[in-house]
């Protein structure tokens, strides 16, 4: 039998990073609730198998992102469309002003980044495609190496590193979008390449 | 190394995941490269960005739903 004390100690404060995470992966409260719910309910059942001295964090969010993929997943009718544009490196930063437009006042394009909702932020994270999706959450919201995220997702390292890159490039892509439509973007700043279509 | 090669590290590079030797050589070429490091420092402040921005309460309802099916003590 587990123990519900030591369980409950060293489980429940990462309560709040996998509520988070659930909800930027199911995209909805009440299946990030259930998520979560079921999280704990599956890692307590296998509690008095893991292993004192390995990392309880990173088998927790195994455990969220195998229940994600097997059953919310599962219930999407259409499979989700991946857009596979190459996105060029430093993306957002060069439409945010670029290195030379902005040189006199280095801080602009973060205030940029700062003036955004957090709905929009979430929003710009949410459309990502799920693996690319949950490689970046892992990665930038919870900080896991890469070898971490190659466990956590069972995937091998190279898979993770190019999930995590072309995530992050997609992720930039649509904060930029969102930058447009509310004329956040300095229109001064020119970029150094355009965008491509 | 020349700008090409640095950004295409650059997110191997802030995650920590390069050599010793592979960091030290980007860590000179930023020294040598203003827009370089205004890129790779953009970076690292839109993560922080996204990362306080994707910020969650627990609701209060889930931390006692969670805290009855365990049967450990709910929170107050």
């Amino acid at each position: 039998m587990a123990d519900k004390t030591t369980f409950a100690a060293e489980a429940m404060p990462f309560m709040s990073a996998l509520y988070a995470a659930a909800l930027r992966m199911t995209r909805n409260p009440s299946d990030a609730e259930d998520l979560v719910q079921e999280t704990y309910l599956r890692a307590f059942r296998g509690f008095e198998g893991f292993r004192e001295g390995t990392n309880l964090k990173a088998w927790l969010y195994k455990i969220l992102t195998n229940t994600f993929i097997n059953q919310y997943r599962a219930k999407r009718r259409r499979p989700e469309q991946v857009d596979l544009d190459d996105v060029e490196d430093f993306y957002l930063f060069k439409r945010l002003g670029g290195a030379e437009a902005v040189e006199a006042a280095r801080t602009a394009e973060t205030e940029v980044l700062d003036a955004m909702p957090d709905a929009e932020v979430k929003a710009a994270l949410e459309a990502i495609p799920d693996a690319f999706r949950i490689a970046v959450i892992l990665a930038d919201i919870e900080g896991f190496s890469y070898k971490e995220i190659a466990e956590i997702t069972d995937v091998p390292i190279g898979t993770v590193m190019s999930r995590i890159h072309r995530g992050r490039k997609q992720l930039q892509k649509r904060l930029w979008d969102f930058a447009q439509e509310r004329n956040l973007a300095p229109r001064s700043g020119a970029p150094i390449k355009s965008p491509t279509p | 190394m020349d700008c090409d090669q640095a950004i295409h590290r650059v997110y191997e590079y802030l995650d920590g995941e390069l050599t010793v030797w592979r960091r030290r050589a980007i860590a000179r070429h930023l020294d040598e490269c203003p827009p370089c490091a205004q890129g790779f420092t953009f970076e690292v402040e839109l993560r922080q960005v996204i990362v306080s921005k994707c910020r969650e309460e627990v609701p209060l309802d889930l931390r006692r739903r969670i805290a009855e099916a365990l049967g450990i003590p709910e929170p107050a």
